[in-house]
């Protein structure tokens, strides 16, 4: 079989620095890549999720949220962060002052680094080759705890060590159940490479990997909730609960230092958004396959232009999935109240733990049982032709392809459903509810 | 220079020593427990080496049983780790403390 | 392309993976140091995680990508965390001083330098087998096919023992509980 991830190598690097460039044109294209694209990326992404959590969290309060800064308020983060480097950065007297500095670099540097191993777009990876990339965005964010339980550790105050333990307890337990469900994920596609993963549901909305069998349906959802625990999202936002810790770990953080927090907890929620939609959700392809229908022939014949079009089209799918999934966290947090810690790890251990287990052989035994359909679309088979299901390579692929489909329309479903809703609400909500305030008019300074 | 076996395995002898160092240094038992952790790591560099350097193929085909070793090495300094640590949280309920020179209960 | 132009590139290469060698080799030896020097526990953990990382980047020079994913989530993820939370639930101490003698501290120098350079004389006058392992792309098939073929013995043992590993500590926190009240 082909290793489609090949044919991604370095596309764009190629396009502007030539076939076989020197290597320090190759590092400093790197490095360049890194500082103006995912520095940039990042803290667009953290600045705008930040804005757009306020504004959900408004909305589902009857409030309207920031309104003032820029056009429906959407410069506040930027005036927020404009403020956060102007403010005095406090040290507590008794506070360890070199792992209090050290730690929100610590928690915001993974989530940095996470970024790298993401496929936004089949050409835009930053390390096509990276063969265990799923494996290491998820141990890239498992070294992000160690950030919080040293800024609790280190601030001396009760408040924050109690939350640095929680993120502790928190973090190792819902690891297992999150590394259970990527493996089901990774079963089914059989590669833990980013950009193959991409390539291998490039062909329509029933090749997701989320459809290719129940099993990996339910680990899609046991991924989602194990992520919001790892992420300390609410209903799981134990380590900084306001109501009991103050603010948990970043209470006695001001500042730069507390944005690094604040950064770091946006961009670990889109790298593990992004995990959910490159795993399970289709990467970059569009429903309809036509994404990588076209890269296919694109690549063939040489089409650079249609090839930078096609990337582009298919880095804004991406990061639409996983601002999606964004948007379902904070609608989670927004709905939801908070558990006690107890109840959070028995939800862990007794409940999502065996549960992970048993989707993790059954996904084994339907992989020994009902054939596959191996290859890419487009390469080795029409993914929209019966034919090439039914004579599939490894055997009669009928099932498989009964399964999808029925999984994608079940999928399809839920989703257009839960999509109508939200439409409902955000239609009807303005005429069945009276806001409490009214928007008011900004006062403009009369003309001199 | 090129980089070569010689390099990995002066600095695998490097965190080994300190590990050994700070066993010998340390009263805390989580201290000593990191100077183990250093040592497990020094050996594991040295495989990953000799893997990479001095065991890399037979027959043409890569072999990977260096780097299977240093898999087993970490899952067993995990284990070690936990049951170690939880040996720690009954000494310190005992002694309230976990200076080992004040486990001397069984010194006649 | 020329052969010439070839074996430059090669160098640069070469010159590229000196200087990463250098760069991780430092962070990890020197915070190695730190972990032996270091008198507060919890910063003695943060130096070991920065070897951990170090040894983490050495791995990937050594081109084990996938050892150094498991040593970030499996030691710096998950054994120090445990670490640290143990040196939190231990650290109300009355006695949590815990400086050397001076004695100690020129026994344990001596016998550190002393194994060192008898470890560099024996490194340096060895002639090792070469026999470099040579592929672009990590072959992870083949680490699963290894894992679960020729050590499959080890495999299936070292997860029984995780599994008895995993009561004990269990047992072990228990009883203390019980203890208590």
């Amino acid at each position: 079989m082909q290793i489609l991830s090949d044919t991604s190598n370095f596309f764009f690097e190629k396009l502007i620095l030539g076939d076989n460039p020197p290597l320090w044109q190759t590092i400093v294209f790197d490095l360049v890549v890194i500082a103006a694209g995912f520095a940039a990326l990042v803290s667009v992404i953290a600045m705008f999720c930040i804005w757009w959590e306020r504004k959900v969290a408004g909305h589902m309060q009857s409030r309207i949220g920031p309104n003032r800064v820029g056009p429906i308020g959407i410069l506040q983060s930027l005036a927020d962060g404009l403020k956060l480097l102007l403010k005095e950065d406090l040290m507590p007297r008794d506070a360890d002052w070199f792992l209090f500095r050290l730690a929100p670099y610590l928690a915001f540097a993974p989530a940095f680094a996470a970024f790298l191993a993401l496929p936004f777009a089949p050409n835009l990876v930053f390390e096509p080759r990276l063969n265990v990339g799923v494996f290491w965005v998820l141990a890239i964010l498992s070294v992000e705890v160690m950030g919080v339980i040293l800024a609790g550790w280190a601030s001396n105050n009760k408040w924050s060590v109690y939350g640095g333990m929680r993120e502790a307890c928190q973090m190792v337990s819902y690891e297992i159940p999150l590394g259970i469900s990527i493996i089901v994920g990774v079963m089914a596609a059989g590669t833990l490479n980013m950009v193959e993963l991409g390539h291998l549901q490039s062909g329509g909305l029933h090749t997701w990997l989320i459809y290719k069998n129940p099993f990996v349906f339910l680990a899609f959802i046991v991924y989602f909730i194990a992520s919001l625990a790892s992420n300390k999202r609410a209903p799981f936002d134990l380590p900084e609960s306001e109501s009991e810790l103050v603010a948990g770990f970043h209470t006695e953080y001001s500042g730069l230092r507390f944005s690094f927090f604040f950064f770091a907890e946006y961009g670990a929620m889109f790298v593990v958004g992004g995990i959910q939609a490159a795993l399970f959700l289709g990467a970059w392809n569009d429903p309809f396959g036509l994404i990588g229908f076209y890269f296919h022939k694109f690549s063939h014949d040489g089409n650079t232009i249609g090839l930078i079009i096609l990337n582009l089209i298919g880095l804004s799918i991406f990061i639409g999935k996983a601002m999606t999934i964004i948007f379902v966290q904070m609608w989670l947090r927004w709905t939801l109240p908070r558990p006690r810690i107890d109840q959070v790890l028995y939800a862990c251990v007794k409940v999502l733990l065996p549960a992970a287990c048993a989707i993790l052989l059954g996904a084994a035994i339907w992989q020994l049982l009902v054939p596959d359909r191996p290859g890419y679309p487009w390469v080795d088979y029409n993914p929209f032709s019966a034919h090439d299901w039914i004579y599939s390579p490894a055997g009669n692929g009928t099932l498989g392809l009964i399964t999808q489909i029925v999984l994608m329309l079940i999928g399809v479903g839920v989703s257009t459903a839960v999509v109508m809703w939200v439409l409902y609400a955000a239609a009807s909500g303005r005429n069945l509810k009276q806001r409490l305030t009214d928007p008011a008019p900004i006062e403009r300074a009369p003309a001199v | 220079m090129e980089i070569g076996l010689t390099h990995f395995l002066i600095l695998a002898a490097f965190l080994f020593v300190c590990g050994i160092a700070s066993i010998m240094l340390k009263r805390n038992a989580i201290g000593i427990l990191m100077g183990v952790e250093l040592i497990l790591n020094a050996a594991n560099v040295n495989l990953v080496a000799f893997n990479r350097f001095s065991y890399g193929t037979i027959n043409g085909q890569p072999v990977l049983a260096g780097q299977v070793f240093a898999i087993f090495v970490i899952v067993l300094a995990a284990a070690e780790a936990a049951v170690a640590l939880a040996i720690f949280l009954n000494f310190y309920n005992n002694f309230a403390t976990i200076d080992v020179e004040r486990a001397q209960n069984l010194k006649g | 392309m020329t052969t010439a132009n070839i074996l430059a590139i090669a160098d640069q290469q070469q010159a590229v993976a000196a200087v990463l060698f250098y760069i991780f080799a430092g962070i990890s030896a020197i915070s190695a140091l730190g972990v032996v020097i270091s008198r507060n526990i919890v910063r003695t953990a943060v130096f070991l995680l920065f070897t951990l990382v170090g040894v983490a980047g050495l791995y990937f020079l050594l081109n084990a990508e996938f050892l150094a994913a498991v040593q970030l989530v499996v030691y710096a993820g998950g054994t120090l965390i445990l670490i640290i939370f143990g040196v939190m639930l231990t650290s109300k101490s009355p006695f949590s001083r815990f400086e050397p003698k001076a004695v100690e501290v020129v026994i344990a120098i001596s016998v550190a330098s002393v194994i060192f350079f008898a470890l560099v004389l024996a490194i340096t006058r060895t002639k090792f087998a070469v026999n470099p392992t040579d592929f672009t792309a990590y072959p992870i098939d083949k680490l699963g096919q290894t894992l679960l073929g020729d050590f499959l013995v080890p495999f299936e043992i070292v997860s029984v023992l995780l599994l008895v590993v995993m009561i004990g500590a269990a047992y072990l926190a228990k009883g203390r509980r019980r203890e208590a009240d």
